[in-house]
Order: C-alpha cells, then sequence, then structure tokens
C-alpha cells in the first residue's frame, strides 16, 4: 500500500497560482494551520480559498495569497472578527462569495455527488441572492412546484484538513466532538492532504477509538501530513485545545499594521519547528 | 426585590421559548442563554440545548445527544424544530437582520460576521433577536445587508416556514402581529417610556398596545443570580 507521506512544504508545493483551495475545520477549530503556514512561505497567489472561516482566512489574506473567499463567517470564534480579513475586505483587496452556512454545506456536497447543484430553501429572500448574480432557483417539478434555490456545485482544486490521526495510507480519525465538514471536502477536491498530530499503525487507529472515528479513508487522501500541534492556535480536542492568549496576541498584532511585522518576524518568517519554537517561548513567559 | 434591567430582560428572552416544548433551543450570546436556560429550569424543561461545540446536554450537564454542525445545517434547521435567538448588527420594520456588514457589501466600511446561517435560519424555523442596545444605528429604515430575512421579503420570495417571532431589547419586547407584518412594540422594560422607544427607533413603531414587560418571579431571580449568573456578567451587557 502507498506510503503517502509528505511535508507540510511538499503540500504547499502542489498547489498553482490561481487555484481554488477549500480548508476544513470550522471557525477557530481544528485548521490545517501548519499546512497554512507553509503556503505563506511558498510563492503562490491569487487563491480562491473556501472555508468555514478563521484565522487560516486572515493569514492567507495577511500574506496576500488571496483572490478571493468563499464564506458563510470568517471569525475567531473566542475573538468575533478577524482583523486581517477585515480589513482586506474593507479595503476593498478581496473579492468574495458570501453564501449561508447551510448554502455552503450544499455548495460542497453537491461537488462531493458530482451533481451540478443542490436544491435549498437557504438564502431565498436573503441579500445572498441579491448579491450573487450568478445564483438560479429551480422549480419542483412534482405537484407543489415549489421554487428553491440552485445551489452551485462548488468543485475544490485542493483540499486541506487537519486530523487527530491518520496512518500512512491516509485513513484518518478524528477524536473529538465534530467532524466538521473535513470528509465533504475532501470529497469535493480533486486532491486532499490531510495534516494530523500523530500517524500511527493502522491497527492502532481503531485501538481506543470507535470505528465512526474514521472519517477519511485513504480513497480520498492523497497526501498525509504529520504535524504535532499543526492545528495551532486554533483547536484539535481532546489533544489540545484552543491558545487563548496567542490567539489574542494574533488578533491584537493583527490590528495594528506597526506590530504585525514583529509579529511575522518572529513567528511565520521561518520554518514550522521555528514557529513551534516561538510559541513555546511565548507561552512561558505568560 | 431590586430588579435590574438586565434581568428583566433575561427573563423577556425566556418567554420567546414559552410554549416551544422538545426543540432545540440556540441562544447566541449571553442573555439569550441565560434566558434559555431560566425557560428550560422553569416552564419549558423539554427544550434541547448544545453546550456550544458538538454535544446536546442536560440541565445538570449530562450529555444527552450529538449535534454537530454537520447535522444542524443538514437536518436540524431545515427539519425545523428549532428556535434561534440571533444578535443584530441591524434591524428593520419589518424584521430584516443584518450581521454580515455595514455599507456597500463590494467594501463595507465595516466587515461583521457575514451572513452566517441567518438566510437559513429564517426561511426554516422561528426566529428570534436579542439588541442589548436599542439605537437608531440598530434599528434601521433599511437593513445594509439582508441577512435574516424579514416578513416583506420572505413574502416575494414565497417562503412558508417563515417565522420571525420577536424582537427583545434592553428596551422592550416587540413583534411583527400587524396587518403589514411591522413591528409593533408588545411591552415595554418597566420604568421605560414610548418617547425612550421613539427617540431611538429609526422607524415608526406601533407603540399604541403596549404593555409593561412582566418582572422575575422570586423563583426566577434565584436561579439567575445564584445558579446560571452568580457572577452577573448580565449587569455588564445590560447597565441597569
Amino acid at each position: 500500500m502507498a506510503d503517502k507521506r509528505m511535508t507540510a512544504d511538499d503540500v504547499a508545493a502542489e498547489l498553482a497560482d490561481g487555484m481554488t483551495v477549500g480548508i476544513g475545520g470550522w471557525g477557530s477549530r481544528r485548521k490545517p494551520m501548519a499546512l497554512v503556514r507553509a503556503i505563506l512561505r511558498s510563492p503562490v497567489k491569487d487563491l480562491t480559498v473556501v472555508s468555514y472561516g478563521g484565522p487560516d482566512v486572515g493569514l492567507l489574506c495577511a500574506a496576500g495569497k488571496v483572490r478571493r473567499v468563499v464564506f458563510g463567517f470568517v471569525t475567531l470564534d473566542s475573538i468575533p472578527f478577524d482583523p486581517w480579513f477585515s480589513r482586506a475586505r474593507e479595503s476593498g483587496a478581496i473579492e468574495v462569495t458570501e453564501y449561508d452556512e447551510g448554502m455552503f454545506g450544499a455548495a460542497l456536497s453537491a461537488a462531493a455527488q458530482r451533481l451540478p447543484f443542490l436544491p435549498t430553501r437557504a438564502g431565498l429572500g436573503s441579500d445572498v441572492t441579491r448579491l450573487n448574480l450568478g445564483l438560479r432557483t429551480v422549480r419542483s417539478p412534482y405537484a407543489d412546484g415549489e421554487e428553491l434555490l440552485a445551489v452551485p456545485a462548488q468543485e475544490l482544486d485542493v483540499a486541506l484538513v487537519h486530523l487527530n490521526r491518520a496512518d500512512a495510507q491516509g485513513n484518518a480519525q478524528y477524536l473529538g466532538p465534530d467532524p466538521y465538514f473535513d470528509d465533504v471536502f475532501c470529497l469535493a477536491a480533486k486532491r486532499s492532504f490531510v495534516s494530523v498530530e500523530k500517524v500511527v499503525d493502522t491497527v492502532d487507529l481503531t485501538a481506543a477509538a470507535p470505528v465512526q472515528s474514521l472519517l477519511l479513508d485513504r480513497g480520498s487522501v492523497d497526501g498525509v501530513v504529520e504535524t504535532p500541534r499543526g492545528a495551532h492556535f486554533t483547536t484539535a480536542v481532546p489533544d489540545y485545545g484552543r491558545d487563548e492568549r496567542f490567539q489574542r496576541h494574533y488578533a491584537n498584532c493583527a490590528k495594528d499594521l506597526d506590530s504585525w511585522p514583529g509579529f511575522v518576524d518572529r513567528f511565520l518568517s521561518g520554518d514550522e519547528r521555528a514557529y513551534l519554537s516561538e510559541v513555546d517561548k511565548f507561552g512561558a513567559a505568560a | 426585590m431590586n430588579v435590574t434591567r438586565a434581568e428583566v430582560a433575561v427573563v423577556a428572552v425566556a418567554e420567546l421559548f414559552r410554549g416551544d416544548g422538545e426543540i432545540v433551543a440556540s441562544p447566541m450570546g449571553l442573555i439569550p442563554q441565560l434566558g434559555a436556560k431560566l425557560a428550560r429550569l422553569t416552564f419549558e424543561p423539554g427544550l434541547l440545548m448544545s453546550d456550544g461545540e458538538a454535544c446536546l446536554v442536560t440541565t445538570e450537564g449530562a450529555i444527552e445527544g450529538w449535534q454537530p454542525f454537520r447535522k444542524m445545517l443538514d437536518t436540524v434547521v431545515p427539519h425545523g424544530r428549532r428556535h434561534v435567538v440571533m444578535g443584530a448588527n441591524q434591524v428593520d420594520r419589518f424584521g430584516n437582520q443584518n450581521i454580515s456588514a455595514i455599507g456597500d457589501h463590494a467594501r463595507p466600511a465595516k466587515q461583521l460576521l457575514g451572513v452566517r446561517g441567518a438566510p437559513g435560519n429564517t426561511v426554516n424555523h422561528r426566529t428570534s433577536y436579542w439588541v442589548p442596545r436599542h439605537s437608531k444605528r440598530v434599528f434601521v429604515e433599511n437593513v445594509d445587508i439582508v441577512s435574516g430575512v424579514g416578513y416583506d421579503n420572505a413574502a416575494k420570495a414565497g417562503q412558508r416556514f417563515h417565522d420571525v417571532h420577536r424582537v427583545v431589547t434592553n428596551l422592550g419586547v416587540f413583534d411583527f402581529a400587524t396587518p403589514d407584518h411591522s413591528m409593533r412594540a408588545v411591552s415595554l422594560h418597566p420604568g421605560v417610556t414610548a418617547d425612550v422607544v421613539r427617540a431611538a427607533t429609526s422607524f415608526a413603531l406601533d407603540l399604541t398596545e403596549a404593555g409593561t414587560t412582566r418582572e422575575p418571579t422570586a423563583e426566577e431571580l434565584l436561579f439567575i443570580r445564584e445558579v446560571l449568573d452568580p457572577e452577573a456578567f448580565r449587569e455588564r451587557e445590560v447597565p441597569s
């Protein structure tokens, strides 16, 4: 069986300018942050980012990697707004496709099922439809004749997700309470890369957790990256929770253009090892 | 007993859920959470509530169900057995709500959360709003980005499950039970006059039948003060 292990930088090198990249997780929860940090270090640009958005979106906007964001929200959860996403929007630096959260899921599910669209009521009557001139409705062919929104399939060139465990072949497992939409992201994508806290032997995946925790099978995974603390500073429960102090530091620096270069120098100018080392120093100074 | 405005607001939010039975209550924010929990502790024991993550938990904290975000969006919302209380950066006379952005959507003056689940919530199940600071900035003639769908837009879009119930603010309780579904005052909180509400609302509001919001019972006050919010965070959100 193929050993799909690779590095975060290998994943970033798979991206090309202009690609549509789906990022799993939800808000500031289980985001593939080590993969995002690798993208920040790479030359790729003009990405369309599809995300239940958190600091992944903010950091990619900060680094000028983003042409368009497809989103229903961008939030740091314990902090309502991501300052870099706000700046990108308020300066007109990026284009957006704004969806209701349910529409967003329907768009991914349609792509995963190879359907052109999925019908929903979500979005009808709201400005989501007024602002997106490409959206169309569809009429039920049955007696009810109801008009529904036809959410177009959101196909992805690449999906990036972070889970708790995987084997080297790409069978991947979440150990927290919520799968989010990570498997749907992977099925909607031409290629999928999963980072995990730890790569283990296949038999160990179900040694201490129920089989239902196996979210991704190797058939839908192209690469596996072992990145301990790879979701930092977002949650990857039960391995760790959100680093609230660090997230506040990120948000404070992101708000202030004078402090931002210092944040980049300290945390984002080196590789993942350097990042975690600086995070440890930051934590020890608390 | 000296009752604060915040405590009146908590009870007013609790009253939103009266009669809801065994449905999912999704209160967003502190006062809505206190209100929903108070309702469940007293007159609506059947309410289902999440821990903010993927578990449904009982009043005693026992996990009684699994409700990840995908289940919420795929089945709970469309199935309709849910009552959400959302915030609102703007709300208009027909109950259109904005949490997306202020200004022009292409380049907003202020980016907010995004529409989140508001479009889907409002066309699928009962939705109420909580506004901690009732002001002309929030109660506007027209919202900038329709996130939650109001009565006029729901009618135009033919939405049969649309059910915007009430708006609770620091000043009173409002609904849309008028012939054209424009906003009406149900009750003003004790000490609030009609003039205060008029001065804080950009559009004309029917205040003719407004009563006075009921005060908490002794039992409710005990739950609020001793059980649900002993550190009185509610008083920071709604100063008296």
